[in-house]
């Protein structure tokens, strides 16, 4: 049974003015402007609207200066904007191979049309603490850096760039992507879900999935449990055109630009009477810059495909159910979270009871020395 | 060539110019928009046949990137249509909640429509064709500037 609490009011109101002193602060340092959120910490505005579930830079910076950098808590705030507005309609599949490349690597092929783009990453770097950012200088070391990246650019025409994938399917040597049939892909924001799920229901469901969740979860699969054989066939990250098929025009026109990045996992090989040993492939795309969650994404989509490559089941992270259940993190936080929340009625009825077994037994043991 | 082989293709050519605009109007900035509309100026007078507005698309992508399609999550985006006093209807979609800039674009669209304007607002663009094609420019020399050549070693003998 579930009894409502009342009361409060005042200190819910007085709580919430102090939650809004803290977070601006102390006054004599000037407020943080959105654009230096989105412009300065990217990552983590990029994290927000892909767990956020939701493309915009601008909200996005909003979601984490008001949460005071607690992601889960912007990416709540995000989800709760999303349902306010209405839906225009869906657009075409993004591009990826048509992509404005910021930065592209791939595991394995050293040697592949369009070259290795390190990109703005961390691969490489020492995981020394720069202290030098933190001191306030007219000219820092960032600025220093800024120019040292304009210096060293190269005059670059557009060069074409398929993905790893495409160039190991025309030899045949990687199985083929599930066929477009033109069927509408299952939505799970407009329709409940039931078990078992298709392969794009898993995608959708992972793509705006929690990190840290989908990171161990992709890590237990590399420790042994439902191991795939991993290779990074390809990561790239940058732009690609979103383009919409407005009913009214009768042609698709752009909407802009997103980012967005893509793993391409290649995985262990297995033949059967009918198919010759070939890779089989997870995938993983992501809103931003999210590496680190688009591998992950890969690993675990793979891991969830072994009921239809015929692989033995016993992991966690093969079991669909459990691991599509809890990977959203705003329904994880809500649940986990409501526990704090005034349970005084139901605490008040266990108390009751567990006052009346203890006499139970306190009787039942008196009796038995008797 | 027959008549009916070369109406398709004038067709498509034309719709081809206006995808091309309606791109660049979806990238335009809201200042960029206001200037341009200004320096085309007189407009003349706009009915709305939508309120601006903003809304969702839920963005897809593709299995392994070129397979069977997914719904990877929603963006926001502005739209409007318009109709000029001489007749032409503009549309505008674009990423972002900015509908002053949904609208402004859509009287652009409706603008280039017209035959004897068309060239005027392609000339006020260019400079916002420029901006987009340094900018893209920019981003590939940097970007190339990180290519690597990663060799292999043989370790040891044989």
């Amino acid at each position: 049974m579930y009894v409502a609490a009342k009361g409060g009011e005042k200190a819910i109101r007085h709580a919430h003015a102090l939650l809004a002193k803290r977070r601006r602060g102390k006054t004599n340092l000037p407020s943080i402007t959105l654009q230096q959120i989105a412009g300065q910490l990217t990552l983590a505005v990029d994290r927000v609207m892909a767990e956020g579930s939701l493309y915009d830079t601008e909200l996005a910076a909003l979601a984490v200066k008001q949460a005071r950098g607690d992601l889960i808590e912007a990416i709540f705030l995000i989800r709760a904007f999303r349902t306010t507005l209405p839906r225009f309609g869906a657009t075409i599949p993004l591009d990826t191979a048509q992509m404005l490349v910021r930065r592209r690597v791939s595991a394995t092929y050293k040697d592949l049309p369009g070259g290795q783009l390190l990109g703005p990453t961390f691969d490489y770097t020492h995981r020394l603490l720069d202290t030098s950012l933190g001191v306030e200088r007219e000219c820092s070391e960032v600025d220093d850096q800024a120019s040292a990246a304009d210096a060293s650019r190269l005059p670059s025409e557009p060069v074409a760039m398929p993905r790893v994938t495409d160039l190991l399917g025309q030899e045949g040597l990687i199985e083929a992507s599930p066929e477009d049939t033109g069927e509408e892909p299952f939505d799970i924001t407009r329709a409940p879900v039931s078990f078992p799920v298709d392969r794009s229901t898993r995608l959708q469901t992972l793509a705006r999935g929690d990190e840290g969740y989908l990171l161990a979860l992709g890590y237990s699969t590399q420790r042994g449990y439902a191991r795939s054989h991993p290779f990074v066939g390809e990561i790239r990250f940058g732009d690609v055109e979103v383009m919409f098929e407005a009913p009214e025009l009768g042609f698709a026109v752009s909407l802009g630009r997103v980012q967005v990045t893509e793993c391409q996992m290649v995985n262990q090989f297995k033949g059967s009477a009918e198919v010759p040993p070939q890779f089989t492939r997870g995938y993983g795309l992501v809103f931003g810059q999210c590496e680190r969650k688009a591998m992950s994404m890969a690993l675990v989509e793979r891991a969830l495909r072994w009921k239809e490559l015929g692989e033995e089941p016993g992991a966690p992270a093969q079991d669909e159910e459990f691991v599509l259940s809890h990977c959203d993190n705003v329904q994880a936080t809500g649940f986990v979270e409501h526990l704090k929340l005034p349970h005084y009625v139901d605490f008040q009825a266990e108390l009751d009871l567990v006052r009346r077994m203890r006499a139970e037994h306190e009787a039942q043991m008196k009796e038995a020395a008797e | 060539m027959t008549l009916t082989d070369k109406i398709p293709n004038e067709t498509s050519a034309l719709e081809g110019a206006r995808q091309s605009l309606m791109a660049v109007l979806a990238r335009a900035d809201r200042d960029e928009l206001a200037a341009i509309l200004d320096r085309l100026g007189p407009v003349p007078p706009v009915t709305d046949l939508r309120q601006p507005e903003t809304g969702l698309v839920m963005l897809r992508g593709r299995t392994g990137g070129e397979g069977a399609p997914f719904n990877l999550g929603e963006a926001t985006v502005s739209r409007a249509a318009v109709r000029i006093a001489s007749g032409e209807v503009g549309f505008c979609y674009r990423l972002g909640r900015d509908v002053h800039a949904a609208r402004a674009a859509a009287i652009l669209d409706a603008l280039w429509q017209d035959g004897q304007r068309r060239g005027a607002v392609e000339a006020a663009l260019a400079p916002v064709r420029a901006r987009l094609a340094a900018e893209e420019g920019q981003v590939r020399s940097e970007t190339a500037a990180t290519k690597v050549d990663f060799f292999t070693l043989v370790r040891g003998e044989d």
